[in-house]
């Protein structure tokens, strides 16, 4: 039976948390984390979880402990937000590489400068070439549901990738919505228990964990860790559809909402997606072909994907909420068009940025970007490659 | 989101106006309404201007953006009048609601020349009154529940009690008055909604 219930992004994920009881959580408690670790933690002292919870001085040393704890044999995870992602930079790496499928509850908020708390995906974005699994969400139901996931799809022994579940900074962390809860007994029966094949608190079978690797046999390493994340890809939909079987929520590497016949697509991450759905909604009412694709999973990144599903539209718009300060758009910009023209989709492509640093998003700005593909196809009007959506003049 | 109502909540940092704005979504969540209750944040300090917001609608809610033409306004701050422009965008078939010991005309006034519905409540009397400080939120939450008709008075006050039982599990003794404080509230508003209409047809 399912649990109507009203809760918080952060709180779902918490929730998750709870559910799943994980062996280990170290986290920074202060700012810029998130009530996450607290409302853990408050789980842990009410004796509802036996998760160990150490607190820490830094994000550097959340995700080392995280790390350890992982390597050792424990499930492990840990959460941050914002430039506490960015402190844990150096040691994002290490994870992915050593192979080890720990979690991490991201809330993507901005970085500086200047300063400002709200909602972009420069910390997730940063954090793309790291060698993670990274899931988005639209809003709290989807934060929780990836969560429950998190685990089955890191610990694959095709994958063993540590695994980054995010969501959209205040937008949905801080805003009290509707959401559908599983039984405790259905998610423990759906993650599981954890049976780490290799760790290091194992007595007769001893290993290293991130010893030296000469450059005769280290670029081998690298490219099994790619091959992994590849691997992701099948794992994260045969998880989708056990999940599809007990909760009755479906997923992909990509939700496609009214894309069918769509001859303009919007393509994004994160909550903007369901203003752009109402833009959709509200344009067809007008007779108008319009559709949104929202990417779920950013890495592995679904280029073909993709590619396949904007085939027979006319345009695209790639919105991205990060700039990369290349002078060539943004992330999802780039590796959209890069998906397109490798598989020699060659539709229009308009990368916009929006939202940086909590900037709002609207279903008008989303009724504009549509308005804009379709005037650049059918009147041939020039539209700027790349460029900045609700920008003061 | 074609059927429901948007509200938008103004105040001041420490005065619980997105409190305020979370249990409305609470309460609406437990009369089986879809709901969302958000805040727009700022720099974190006691006193600066805050923005919170509500949506709630019998359909799924899936708009992530803040809301510019609210069908309701709730103003917790009535020194706000001078520095926020709190009617921007606020439809004319809805209504301001403002805190205020002042008359309502006098208030009216200073509204940018809204046309839609004007209804003022001393939430710091009813709160001085039945709970001994100035928190005004109770008494705002149950005028704007008033005014809104998001559900009937009965439920809201069922709703409200269990909340509060839960919220001040610890604090027993302010159950009582905050409830007061609902009911006041509720009593004031129904006045003012009634003798409008007797207004309008006369």
């Amino acid at each position: 039976m399912a649990i109507k219930e009203r809760m918080s992004g952060n709180e779902a994920v918490s929730y998750a948390i709870r559910q799943i009881n994980p062996d280990v959580m170290p986290a920074f408690p202060i700012t810029p984390s998130t009530e996450i670790p607290q409302i853990v933690s408050t789980y842990i002292a009410n004796g509802e979880i036996d998760t160990e919870f150490i607190p820490v001085e830094s994000e550097h040393s959340a995700m080392s402990a995280t790390i350890g704890a992982e390597a050792a044999g424990a499930r492990s995870l840990t959460a941050t937000s914002s430039a506490g992602l960015a402190l844990m930079w150096e040691e994002l790496l290490l994870a992915a590489s050593n192979r080890l499928p720990l979690a991490l509850a991201l809330v993507n908020r901005t970085l500086s400068g200047p300063i400002n708390i709200n909602c972009d995906h420069s910390d997730g974005m940063g954090a793309r070439d790291t060698g993670w699994i990274q899931i988005y969400a639209e809003n709290n139901q989807e934060a929780y549901d990836n969560f429950l996931q998190a685990y089955p799809i890191a610990e694959n022994p095709n994958v063993h990738l540590p695994i980054m579940i995010c969501q959209d900074g205040f937008i949905t962390s801080h805003a009290v919505e509707n959401i559908e809860l599983l039984e405790d007994e259905t998610v423990r029966e759906f993650v599981g228990e954890y049976q780490p094949e290799e760790y290091l608190l194992n007595p007769g079978k001893p290993i290293a964990v991130g010893p030296y690797s000469v450059s005769n046999y280290a670029m081998e390493g690298k490219k099994n860790q790619e091959i992994a994340l590849e691997n992701a890809k099948q794992v994260i939909l045969d998880v989708a559809e056990k999940f599809r079987a007990v909760s009755g929520r479906g997923y992909g590497l990509f939700e496609e909402y009214k894309t069918e016949d769509a001859e303009y697509i919007m393509l994004m991450i994160g909550s903007a997606a369901g203003t752009a759905k109402q833009a959709v909604d509200d344009l067809r009412d007008q007779g108008k072909k319009v559709g949104v694709l929202k990417l779920r999973v950013f890495r592995p990144f679904p280029a073909k994907e993709i590619a396949e599903a904007l085939r027979h539209a006319k345009a695209v718009a790639i919105l991205d909420r990060c700039e990369s300060y290349n002078g060539n758009g943004g992330p999802l910009g780039g590796e959209v068009s890069a998906a397109l023209f490798r598989n020699k989709v060659m539709i229009e492509a308009v990368n916009y940025i929006y939202g940086l640093a909590g900037r709002d998003f609207t279903v008008s700005d989303a009724c504009d970007i549509f308005g804009e593909l379709e005037d650049m196809v059918q009147n041939g009007k020039e539209v700027e490659q790349y460029q900045y959506v609700r920008l003061r003049k | 989101m074609k059927n429901g109502i948007e509200i938008r909540w103004h105040g001041r940092g420490g005065q619980g106006a997105k409190t305020a704005a979370l249990l409305l979504a609470d309460v609406a969540f437990k009369t089986g309404q879809n709901v969302q209750g958000f805040p727009e944040y700022g720099p974190e300090r006691m006193g600066a201007p805050i923005t919170a917001y509500n949506r709630i609608s019998a359909d799924k809610i899936r708009v992530h953006s803040n809301i510019y033409h609210p069908d309701y306004v709730v103003v917790v701050d009535e020194t706000l009048l001078d520095s926020v422009d709190v009617t921007a965008g606020l439809k004319k078939t809805g209504a301001i609601i403002v805190n205020t010991a002042k008359a309502k005309e006098e208030i009216a006034g200073r509204l940018n020349g809204y046309e839609g519905r004007v209804f003022t409540i001393d939430a710091r009397k009813i709160s001085m009154e039945t709970l001994g400080k100035n928190f005004p939120n109770s008494p705002m939450l149950a005028a704007t529940v008033a005014v809104s008709g998001v559900m009937p008075r009965e439920k809201f006050i069922t709703e409200m009690r269990a909340s509060y039982e839960h919220k001040f599990a610890k604090k027993p003794e302010v159950i009582d008055g905050n409830m007061k404080a609902l009911e006041l509230a509720f009593d004031h508003l129904e006045k003012a909604i009634k003798s409008e209409k007797m207004s309008l047809t006369a």
